[in-house]
C-alpha cells in the first residue's frame, strides 16, 4: 500500500489516515500523501502492465488511490474479496469513460488534434462517480454507516446511487433552486434529500457545521482528502488512453478547483514514478461569468479568490467560495495555462457546438468548458499542432432547460406534401 | 454587547475544549481580539502575521460571510452569533 498519511498543503503538518480534512494548526486543507518509491520494485514497465491488467474501472489505478481494502494483495494481484471494502465488483464501477477524437470540433476551431474525455459516461452521468467511489470505499474502511454531501447536483445523484448500491444510508443536501432533472435523478435512489433555502455556499456551510455534530461521512467535507483523490483518475485515464503519453493542454471546468488541481496532480504523480515523460500539460480552467471568482483572481493577478454570489445557468459550477481556488490559480500559472470565464449565452453555444460536432450532449458545465476552448482557439492561444483534451464532466439530459428554444421543430400533418411544404430544405431534387 | 462565538471542533484543543465563547465587542475584530485574550493560542491559528485572517478561515456573522460585509470591521449586534469555520469543504 503506497498511501502513508494525511498532510497539510500549507504547513506540511502530518495527520493519520482518518476522517480529517482541516489542519488544526493553520486551518489549511489536508491532502493524502504516498510513498511510491517501491511500486512494482521501481520497474515502470511492470507497473504499466499491472495497470493494464486491472479492472475496467478506476480501481485499475488502486496503487495511486487512498484506500486499503481496494489495494492490491501481497502478490500485486487484485483480491476478489477484501476485508472491509468488499469485492471490486460491488458498488458502482466508475471510470474508463471514452476519450473521443473530435476532428470535426478541431476543424471548426482551427486546431489539429482535439480529444473529448466524456465523463458523462459514468454510472450517474458525471465525473462525480470517480470521487464518490473513492470516498465511499474509504468511508466503509473507516466504519461509517452513513454517507452525506453538499451538492450542486451531480454529486447528489452519485452519493445517493452509491449509498443505494452499497446499502449505506445517505443524506444529500442541495440548494433549493437546483434543476428538476438533477433533483429527480437523485431522489429516485431513496436517499434523504434535503433542499436548503440558499445557494451552494450556504449548503456547504451548513454541512460543515453538521459534520461536527453527526458521525457521518460527508464525502466532500470530512472525507474530502480521499474524495478529491478520485479526480486524479481522469488524468490517469487520459494518459493511458493516449498510449501512456501526455497531452499538451487540458481544458477543464473549475468549481471548487478540486477536479482541476487533481488532474494536474495525477499527471505529476505519473511523471514522478516514470510512467510519463514530459511536462505537465498547460492547464486551462473554465468558469461561468456569473460565478467566476477564480477567473477574476487570475485576471487580476491575485493569489486568493474573493468570494461571489453565483448567478449563472451553470449551476454545477456555481461555487462562489472555492476551497481550492488558490491552488487552481497556482496550477494554471505554473503550467502556462489560464482560467477564463464565459457568458451564459456562450455556454449555450458551447453545448450546441459540442453536440453538433461530436454527438456528445453535455450539461451547462460542459458548455462552459467547450466555450472556453473556443475562446482560447479564437484568441490564438493554442498552437494548431497541440494535442488538446477537453474534459466533459456531465450529461446534457440533466440541464435540459439550457437548450430549450435553441432549435426549430417542424410540426406537420402525416403527408408527403405537408412534409415538403413544412420542411422545404428537405425537398427531393 | 454580548456576542456568541462558535468555535469549530478543529480549534477546540486551543480553547480548552470549549465549543462557544460569549464575548463583548462592536466589530468582528473586537470580538476576535476578545477571543484571543481568552484563548491565546487561537490567534496564530486564525491570523496571519499581519493580523488578517488566514486564507482558509471563514467567519460568518448571522450566517453571512464577512467578506460580503465589511470584513474584520463588520459591526456585530448585541446577541449576534459569530461562526468560525474551515474554508476547505465542498466541490
Amino acid at each position: 500500500m503506497a498511501v502513508t498519511h494525511l498532510q497539510c498543503k500549507e504547513c506540511k503538518s502530518e495527520y493519520p489516515l482518518e476522517a480529517l480534512y482541516v489542519c488544526e494548526r493553520c486551518f489549511g486543507p489536508l491532502e493524502v500523501a504516498y510513498d511510491h518509491s517501491r511500486l512494482a520494485g521501481g520497474d515502470t514497465d511492470e507497473l504499466r502492465r499491472r495497470i493494464q491488467a486491472g479492472p475496467q474501472n478506476i480501481w485499475r489505478y488502486a496503487d495511486f488511490l487512498p484506500t486499503t481494502a481496494y489495494g492490491r494483495g501481497a502478490r500485486g494481484g487484485f483480491p476478489e474479496n477484501t476485508g472491509g471494502g468488499g469485492s471490486l465488483r460491488t458498488g458502482l464501477p466508475a471510470g474508463c469513460t471514452p476519450l473521443i477524437r473530435a476532428d470535426r470540433l478541431a476543424q471548426r476551431l482551427g486546431l489539429r488534434e482535439v480529444w473529448v474525455k466524456n465523463d458523462a459516461a459514468n454510472p450517474t452521468h458525471s465525473f462525480k462517480d470517480r470521487v464518490v467511489s473513492v470516498a465511499t470505499a474509504r468511508a466503509r474502511e473507516l466504519g461509517f454507516q452513513t454517507i452525506a454531501c453538499a451538492s450542486t447536483g451531480n454529486l447528489a445523484g452519485s452519493v445517493a446511487a452509491h449509498g443505494a448500491a452499497l446499502g449505506l444510508e445517505s443524506y444529500v443536501f442541495i440548494p433549493a433552486d437546483l434543476e428538476e432533472q438533477k433533483v429527480l435523478a437523485t431522489g429516485v435512489y431513496g436517499t434523504k434529500l434535503v433542499a436548503v433555502e440558499g445557494n451552494y455556499d450556504d449548503v456547504n456551510r451548513l454541512c460543515t457545521e453538521l459534520c461536527a455534530e453527526r458521525d457521518w461521512a460527508f464525502v466532500n467535507v470530512n472525507l474530502r482528502p480521499y474524495y478529491a483523490e478520485g479526480s486524479k483518475t481522469l488524468a490517469f485515464e487520459i494518459a493511458e488512453q493516449l498510449g501512456f503519453q501526455l497531452p499538451d493542454r487540458i481544458v477543464a471546468p473549475v468549481a471548487s478547483g478540486s477536479l482541476f488541481t487533481k488532474i494536474g496532480r495525477g499527471f505529476s504523480e505519473w511523471r514522478e514514478v516514470g510512467l510519463l515523460d514530459g511536462e505537465t500539460p498547460k492547464m486551462n480552467g473554465a468558469q461561468a461569468e456569473g460565478c467566476s471568482p477564480v477567473a477574476s483572481a487570475f485576471a487580476a493577478g491575485h493569489d486568493v479568490c474573493r468570494p461571489v454570489k453565483p448567478n449563472t445557468i451553470a449551476k454545477s459550477l456555481a461555487i462562489g467560495n472555492p476551497a481550492d481556488g488558490p491552488y487552481a490559480l497556482e496550477l494554471a500559472r505554473e503550467t502556462g495555462g489560464s482560467v477564463d470565464a464565459v457568458s451564459d449565452e456562450e455556454i449555450k453555444q458551447g453545448i450546441a457546438l459540442l453536440a453538433q460536432t461530436t454527438g456528445v450532449f453535455t450539461e451547462t458545465a460542459g458548455g462552459v468548458t467547450t466555450a472556453v476552448l473556443a475562446k482560447l482557439a479564437q484568441r490564438g492561444e493554442i498552437d494548431p499542432d497541440e494535442r488538446v483534451v477537453l474534459v466533459i464532466t456531465g450529461e446534457g439530459l440533466k440541464t435540459l432547460d439550457a437548450v430549450r428554444d435553441m432549435f426549430t421543430t417542424h410540426s406537420i400533418a402525416p403527408t408527403v406534401s405537408a412534409f415538403e411544404a413544412g420542411v422545404p430544405e428537405a425537398v427531393a431534387v | 454587547m454580548a456576542v456568541t462565538v462558535k468555535i469549530p471542533t478543529q480549534l477546540r484543543s486551543a480553547s480548552g475544549g470549549e465549543a462557544e465563547a460569549v464575548l463583548d465587542g462592536a466589530t468582528v475584530q473586537d470580538v476576535l481580539d476578545g477571543l484571543y485574550a481568552l484563548h491565546g493560542e487561537l490567534r496564530e491559528r486564525l491570523s496571519d502575521e499581519d493580523g488578517s485572517l488566514r486564507r482558509f478561515v471563514n467567519v460568518y456573522v448571522a450566517g453571512e460571510d464577512i467578506r460580503f460585509l465589511d470584513g474584520l470591521a463588520t459591526p456585530v449586534a448585541d446577541g449576534a452569533e459569530l461562526t468560525i469555520l474551515p474554508a476547505v469543504a465542498g466541490g
